[in-house]
């Protein structure tokens, strides 16, 4: 036994702690055997583990430090050789491989440790992606609402709809506490609390406009947060125990139809805007996000486009119930016209005949009257009664053709006449009162007038009789001068009437009339009236003059009628007057077709008086009527046959006929005339038809026409008329009389 | 009763046959048409309208007494004599005719009996006046003169 230096003295090996040791190495190995194991185990088991060698290594050093320990049990007691060299080998490695875990280790912990770290920031990675998430969700959440509240905005045209539609969605997109509308009153000097989320009153509460915090909203288009304190926002009494929410106020522009312009969209020039105030809970101590306040402003405007459609409606809507009101009151009135003015025409067809036949009677009367014997006395008051007579048939006969030529019933009663003689006949007609007044007339006809012309004549004379009697009434002194041409037709476009259109043609000519007087003249600015019906140029020298102011309408609607155009120039008062009037008359040709169809029967025609051996054919289905009508006939020596029936007339009827006188009142008094129009077509070889009619009106004559009758003649007819009708239709080939 | 007499009574009693209506102006022109190729025309005329007359006057009687009433037909017939009368100047009996056929548009049939009524009225008045008529000319014809028809100037 050596000694050692050890202080404590050599203890020899003990039973108990021996013992000891060699169960604890037993279990020490055991476990370091089963560590592995297990690692093995659950790391096959894991999916994922990135550091397998590492384990291999920690393995090997676990292991060998387990067989170390292992063959440690076999030194406790004495030992052969082997086992120590098996034991120093087992040292010797696991010391080997403990030292390159260690170094290993340098390296893997780091990584291990990063490797937590980065999965922490994952984890926070990951809370914030949710909860961003989340406030996605609940920005797109709130832009359905708007979506939804713009929808039901949209949807409705009412006013108030839409804005209490408004203020509910929005509460509740937001979960506002209180949301009210302040809207500017009539003056603009004021805003109203219109409408408010909860009811409460009074709500006609006001506030003035010209707060700074109003303003302040007002001048910005975004949603502003403003104190709760302010007016507008302290709406209620303050019910919660700490802070009241938060408010935001946001304008809401009233826009108008004229705001609107092509490619602009309405700037500050809508003067008018509302408030909307938003309020967000007490107690909650909720912020006000910019998402929240984005919507808001959204939301605004949309309200406001949708006011404005309401307001477009509206007014279309008024105006369209105006436009209705008017329609209806139009239509009555038209009607009350039109039953004024049949009333009128119906009070004129009877006063026509009623009017006219007493005024003959007292003329004629009168007139015979004075041919009888009386004293002075008695013929004095007889002239004057003869006077106002025939002035009062003019007035009657003056007001009823006015009427009728209102109503544009007057036709002119066209024939050949000598135009020459008319002119002379006026000259005669006004030279004794023009005389009187000592006021010399001159007529000066051109030397190209034509003898005769086709037109009205005695509408003619009466124009210009009419023109010459005032020249001649508002006159005191002068000369008054008639001049009479042909008016060239470049002459006749006259800038100054742009209605008047003469177009020249060659079986007409215009006449053209001047009358020029020295008298009283007429101010310039009074010429236009002069034509319209009863208004009379009021100055004093005129008042006496007398006459119903009618004389000048008439003949411009006479004018007018023979498509021509009259006008008067004076300088002014003082100065005279000149009187022009262009009327339209067609040229008389000499032959023996007239280019007039439907003309009346001429004057003075030296027709036949006897028509020996005129063959006539008469159809007539009332014996009588055809008695009587062959009698007429006989009477001036036609040849007559008749016939009682259409059939028969046709069979019987030849080219040696001249004439047929048929009763258009046998049912097929038509049909035959077109039959014989068939029959004979040459127009100068077939007879002559003439329609014998007891009615007369405009439809009997205008079916006559139609079937290509040449006449028509009035029953009962005596034997002067059938004379006449018989040279004219022979002499002309046609004839219809006037109904 | 010389003839004198009877020429100056046949022109009072034409004359007043104009001035109460029954005859107008037609029978005056008739009564131009009348001469010596034709002395008789007047009287065949007359004759001519009494017969037709009677006719019609027969007809519509039968036509208004029917349970339906054709009031075309009695339209028709009505005019017929209308025209008749007219040609021979018979006004008062044209007038009632002229009624007749409003009644007959309106298709009342009270009314129209009440017209036939009158138009037969009418038409024995104004027969009675010109046979009477007639028959004095036929007198003084026979007694040697003739009509004054030139004594009827208005």
């Amino acid at each position: 036994m050596e000694t050692c230096n050890c202080v404590e003295p050599q203890w020899p090996a003990e039973e108990l702690l021996m013992k000891y040791q060699y169960i604890s190495d037993f279990f020490i190995a055991l476990a370091y055997f089963s560590i592995p194991l297990e690692l093995i185990y659950f790391v096959k088991k894991s999916a994922v583990f990135p550091y397998r060698w590492v384990l291999v290594q920690f393995g090997a050093f676990i292991v060998l430090c387990g067989a170390t320990h292992l063959i440690n049990l076999w030194t406790f007691t004495i030992h052969t050789r082997t086992v120590a060299i098996v034991m120093t080998i087992a040292k010797v490695l696991t010391a080997v491989v403990s030292c390159i875990t260690a170094l290993m280790l340098v390296h893997i912990i780091p990584d291990l440790l990063s490797v937590k770290t980065r999965e922490l920031f994952l984890k926070n990675k990951a809370a914030e992606l949710d909860r961003e998430m989340g406030l996605i969700r609940t920005q797109e959440e709130t832009g359905r609402h708007v979506r939804m509240l713009t929808h039901e905005i949209r949807s409705t045209l009412d006013r108030h709809t839409i804005l209490k539609t408004t203020l509910v969605e929005l509460g509740r997109t937001l979960a506002l506490e209180e949301c009210a509308l302040w809207m500017p009153t009539r003056t603009g000097l004021e805003l109203q609390l219109s409408y408010t989320l909860r009811p409460q009153n009074p709500v006609g509460y006001t506030v003035p406009i010209q707060l700074p915090v109003i303003n302040q909203v007002f001048s910005s288009n975004r949603a502003v947060k403003i104190s709760p304190n302010c007016p507008v926002a302290r709406i209620r009494p303050f019910a919660g125990k700490y802070m009241p929410g938060e408010v935001v106020a946001v304008r809401v522009p009233l826009l108008h139809l004229s705001n609107f312009q092509i490619n602009d969209w309405p700037e500050l020039s809508t003067k008018r805007y509302a408030l909307m105030v938003l309020m967000l809970p007490s107690d909650s101590a909720r912020q006000w996000h910019a998402y929240e306040l984005e919507l808001v402003e959204v939301v605004a405007d949309q309200v406001a486009v949708a006011l404005s459609h309401a307001a477009i409606l509206e007014e279309s809507m008024r105006a369209r119930d105006l436009l209705m009101e008017r329609n209806v009151a139009l239509d009555l009135a038209r009607r009350e016209a039109e039953t004024a003015i049949r009333a009128r025409n119906d009070f004129l067809a009877v006063m026509n005949h009623e009017m006219r036949t007493p005024m003959h009677a007292i003329i004629a009367l009168s007139s015979l009257l004075q041919e009888t014997g009386l004293t002075p006395e008695q013929r004095l008051m007889v002239e004057t009664i003869l006077k106002s007579s025939n002035l009062l048939a003019t007035l009657i006969n003056d007001v009823l053709d006015l009427s009728r030529l209102e109503d544009g019933s007057l036709q002119l009663d066209l024939g050949t006449f000598n135009l020459r003689a008319v002119f002379r006949e006026v000259l005669n007609l006004i030279k004794p009162i023009a005389s009187v007044k000592k006021l010399p007339v001159t007529l000066n006809l051109a030397p190209d007038l034509p003898e005769y012309a086709i037109g009205d004549e005695k509408r003619l004379m009466q124009t210009i009789l009419n023109v010459v009697g005032n020249a001649v009434k508002f006159s005191k002194e002068g000369n008054i001068s008639i001049t009479a041409f042909v008016a060239r037709p470049e002459s006749l476009r006259d800038l100054r009437f742009p209605d008047f259109f003469p177009v020249p043609s060659d079986d007409h000519f215009y006449l053209r009339v001047q009358v020029k007087d020295e008298g009283l003249g007429i101010n310039p600015q009074d010429i236009p009236k002069l034509f319209t019906k009863f208004a009379q140029n009021q100055s004093l020298a005129t008042r006496n003059s007398g006459g119903s102011g009618l004389g000048l309408a008439i003949c411009k609607r006479f004018v007018n009628l023979m498509e021509g155009h009259i006008w008067i120039e004076s300088e002014g008062l003082g100065k005279g007057c000149t009187a022009i009037f262009v009327v339209k008359l067609a040229i008389l040709e000499c032959s023996n077709e007239s280019k007039h169809p439907f003309m009346q029967k001429g004057p003075a025609n030296h027709g036949q008086t006897t028509f020996s051996g005129l063959k006539v054919l008469v159809m007539d289905d009332n014996g009588v009527s055809r008695m009587v009508t062959k009698g007429l006939l006989v009477h001036l020596g036609c040849d007559v046959t008749t016939v009682s029936s259409s059939d028969e007339c046709l069979r019987v009827v030849s080219l040696d006929h001249k004439v047929v006188f048929m009763d258009v009142c046998m049912p097929d008094g038509f049909e035959v005339a077109i039959r014989i129009h068939e029959r004979f077509t040459k127009r100068h070889e077939r007879p002559l038809i003439v329609a014998l009619t007891g009615n007369a009106n405009k439809v009997t004559k205008e079916n006559c026409m139609k079937v290509g009758m040449d006449g028509v003649i009035l029953k009962p007819v005596s034997v002067d008329k059938m004379r006449g009708v018989l040279s004219d239709l022979l002499e002309h080939r046609v004839l219809f009389e006037a109904m | 009763m010389e003839v004198g007499q009877m020429q100056r009574t046949w022109v009072e009693y034409t004359k007043s046959l104009f001035m109460e209506g029954f005859l107008d102006g037609q029978f005056t022109q008739l009564q131009l048409l009348q001469d010596e190729s034709n002395p008789d025309f007047v009287v065949e005329v007359v004759s001519l309208f009494f017969e037709d007359s009677e006719r019609l006057l027969n007809d519509l009687t039968r036509a208004l007494d029917q349970q339906s009433v054709d009031f075309k037909r009695v339209d028709a017939h009505v005019h017929q004599l209308k025209g008749s009368s007219s040609s021979i100047g018979a006004q008062r009996v044209k007038n009632a005719c002229i009624a007749f056929r409003s009644f007959c548009e309106q298709q009342n049939s009270e009314a129209c009996l009440k017209c036939l009524q009158q138009v037969k009225q009418e038409y024995y008045l104004v027969k009675n006046k010109l046979e009477t008529l007639i028959r004095l000319e036929q007198q003084i014809v026979a007694a040697g003169g003739s009509v004054p028809m030139e004594e009827l100037s208005f």
